[in-house]
């Protein structure tokens, strides 16, 4: 694993950009090439790489397994929800606008009391506060709806600008909507990015892999953990307030707790140890299950299958699997 | 002029007094060595005035504030840093992020999130700066974990080192390393620890270390002190010797 990081730290930053573009540009010209069932996919897909690639700064960054992130995707789109039933403005910014401060807030909270606790204790910590969550949503019909949840009705763009309507409404909105979480995903992808490799990201590395010295830098662990956990509630919480519009109707089942673990499947997937490993689990991911579901009733046994083997033969996720590839064929290349 | 004191400092584990009333005096500038056999309550001592323990009773006063109840960062704050007996880094990052996350926290700059760790200039010559004077700047870009050990003692004391700290615990700098590296290991240590005007204490087992680098010994035994002196005094004190060896020095 050390080799790795070291192998993707070794590449130069041209390359690093140069990728990234070229992925960027694809993913442009994508709605000129697939139907609209495809974009809708790729959206859903883009979606659960952001909640993923917010995750994994607790999992891959931190060393903190949370098994409740359903409760912060789930917040996200229940806000929405509730802004659309009593508020009015069916406009995406005006979502965005109250939901993100609502999911900040929410795990700001929720945080604080689960950075109390490391390893099984804080796993367990976040699986029972996501719990309390869902059984409100579930319980509390005449707010959410109960298990029949709340409608999300297409919302317009760019304050008002984008609207859809009548025939043809929903494929437009597709295709909008498409570029529209595709320039958030690129903010979030970037971000965090930058958030990994500032003084602060770094400080969280530290703290994963060696909590006694980290104290010993003078670095007060728990509000580190704390901030990490604000920021990854919130992101997995934006990812929940894009996918509800685009679902049209949000149910108790995104707060859930087998929500919470395909989100840590997705992370499995790609690989919590790189970088890029979430955003390739979340596209990944939703193409698997969409398909698994479409496959066979018996779509859990094949995703629960896939998962163990995962981590029997991939403990590093397709994108370590890949980087070890390309590491092995450099050396070999590099050999005489 | 003392730097560090602590008054009647007592910790006790079950029945095992491993600080059994300490009055333990640290000079400043001074490079003094903690010796004693295995249990003799030298970790325990280090840990106290680290904060890695909290005592039972007594008190801590280093340049003459108590700061027995301080955390472990406020009194890093105050100037007092260390390393570790058994390695302890940040295996999966960069020989050069170890150093440089010190110099960002002791900056106040860890909470940074906006701004690339590697593109802070000042920060950035100071990590190389002291990776230099411990001679690791060439194994800048390499993961800690990968180091040889040896170099990885180098770099525990190096991380502690970049706090810049007026006084700085070594707990067993040269422990697991061949006989050789001992050598290069303390040569490297003390010039850098004497010419940064760093006051420091450090456990070793080692006599030769000891005796050929310290100022002052320090020799404990269940948790007492047994014997106070220069090299030369301490060579020639024949309870240590007897407690230390089992025989009298040969020296």
């Amino acid at each position: 694993m050390v080799a790795q990081i070291q192998a993707l730290r070794g590449r130069s930053g041209f390359g690093l950009w140069a990728s990234a573009a070229a992925v960027v540009v694809v993913l442009l010209l994508a709605p000129g090439y697939f139907g609209t069932y495809q974009i809708q996919l790729l959206i859903y897909g883009l979606i659960a790489a952001i909640a993923a690639l917010g995750f994994n700064l607790l999992l891959g960054y931190t060393g903190l397994l949370s098994f409740g992130h359903s409760a912060y995707f789930g917040v996200g789109a229940y806000t929405v929800a509730l802004v659309v039933e009593h508020l009015g403005p069916h406009s995406m910014e005006f979502y965005l606008l109250i939901g993100l401060p609502v999911v900040a807030l929410t795990s700001a909270l929720f945080g604080y009391i689960c950075v109390r606790h490391t390893q099984i204790f804080f796993g367990i910590l976040t699986l029972a506060i996501s719990q309390v969550i869902y059984s409100l949503a579930l319980n509390l019909f005449w707010v959410t709806g109960g298990s029949d949840g709340m409608r999300v009705p297409r919302p317009a763009l760019l304050f008002g600008a984008l609207s859809f309507s009548g025939s043809g409404g929903f494929r437009q909105f597709i295709t909008s909507y498409y570029y529209y979480v595709l320039a958030i995903f690129i903010v979030c992808v970037f971000l965090m990015w930058v958030i990994v490799h500032s003084p602060f990201g770094k400080a969280l590395q530290g703290i994963r892999d060696n909590e006694v010295r980290a104290r010993f830098l003078g670095l007060r662990i728990r509000r580190f953990r704390w901030i990490a956990f604000l920021v990854s509630g919130t992101f997995t919480g934006l990812a929940g307030i894009l996918w509800v519009p685009l679902e049209g109707l949000t149910t108790p089942d995104v707060l859930y707790w087998t929500f919470s673990g395909e989100i840590v499947f997705t992370a499995l997937l790609g690989g919590f140890r790189n970088f890029t490993g979430p955003i390739v689990g979340g596209i990944v991911f939703t193409y698997l299950k969409t398909y698994a579901v479409a496959t066979t009733e018996y779509w859990q046994l094949l995703l629960g299958v896939v998962l163990v083997t995962l981590v029997l033969v991939l403990p590093t996720g397709i994108v370590g699997a890949i980087s070890r590839l390309g590491q092995r064929f450099r050396e070999r290349r590099a050999a005489p | 002029m003392i730097l560090l004191k602590t008054v009647d400092l007592r910790k006790q584990f079950g029945e095992t007094r491993a600080c059994d009333g300490l009055n333990f005096i640290v000079h400043k500038g001074e490079f003094l060595s903690l010796v004693g056999s295995n249990g003799a309550g030298k970790t325990t001592l280090v840990n106290l005035i680290s904060a890695h323990l909290q005592p039972d009773s007594g008190q801590i006063l280093f340049e003459d504030r108590d700061i027995t109840f301080m955390t472990v960062t406020e009194r890093i704050k105050a100037g007092i840093a260390r390393s570790f007996q058994i390695v302890s880094l940040f295996d999966a990052l960069s020989v050069f992020d170890n150093v440089a996350l010190s110099v960002f926290s002791r900056e106040g700059k860890a909470v940074r999130m906006t701004s690339l760790a590697d593109h802070d200039e000042e920060v950035r010559r100071e990590a190389l700066e002291v990776l230099g004077q411990f001679g690791l700047a060439s194994k800048e870009r390499v993961m800690a974990g990968d180091l040889a050990q040896g170099e990885r003692k180098l770099l525990d004391v190096a991380v502690a080192y970049a706090l810049r700290p007026r006084l700085l615990f070594l707990d067993e700098p040269t422990s697991g390393v061949s006989t050789h590296e001992k050598a290069q290991i303390m040569d490297t240590v003390s010039s850098v620890v004497r010419g940064g005007h760093v006051t420091a204490v450090v456990i070793e087992h080692d006599m030769d270390v000891v005796f050929r680098y310290s100022d002052r010994i320090v020799m404990m035994h269940e948790g007492a002190f047994l014997a106070d002196g220069t090299p030369d005094e301490i060579r020639a004190n024949q309870d240590v010797a007897s407690i230390l060896l089992g025989a009298p020095l040969t020296a």
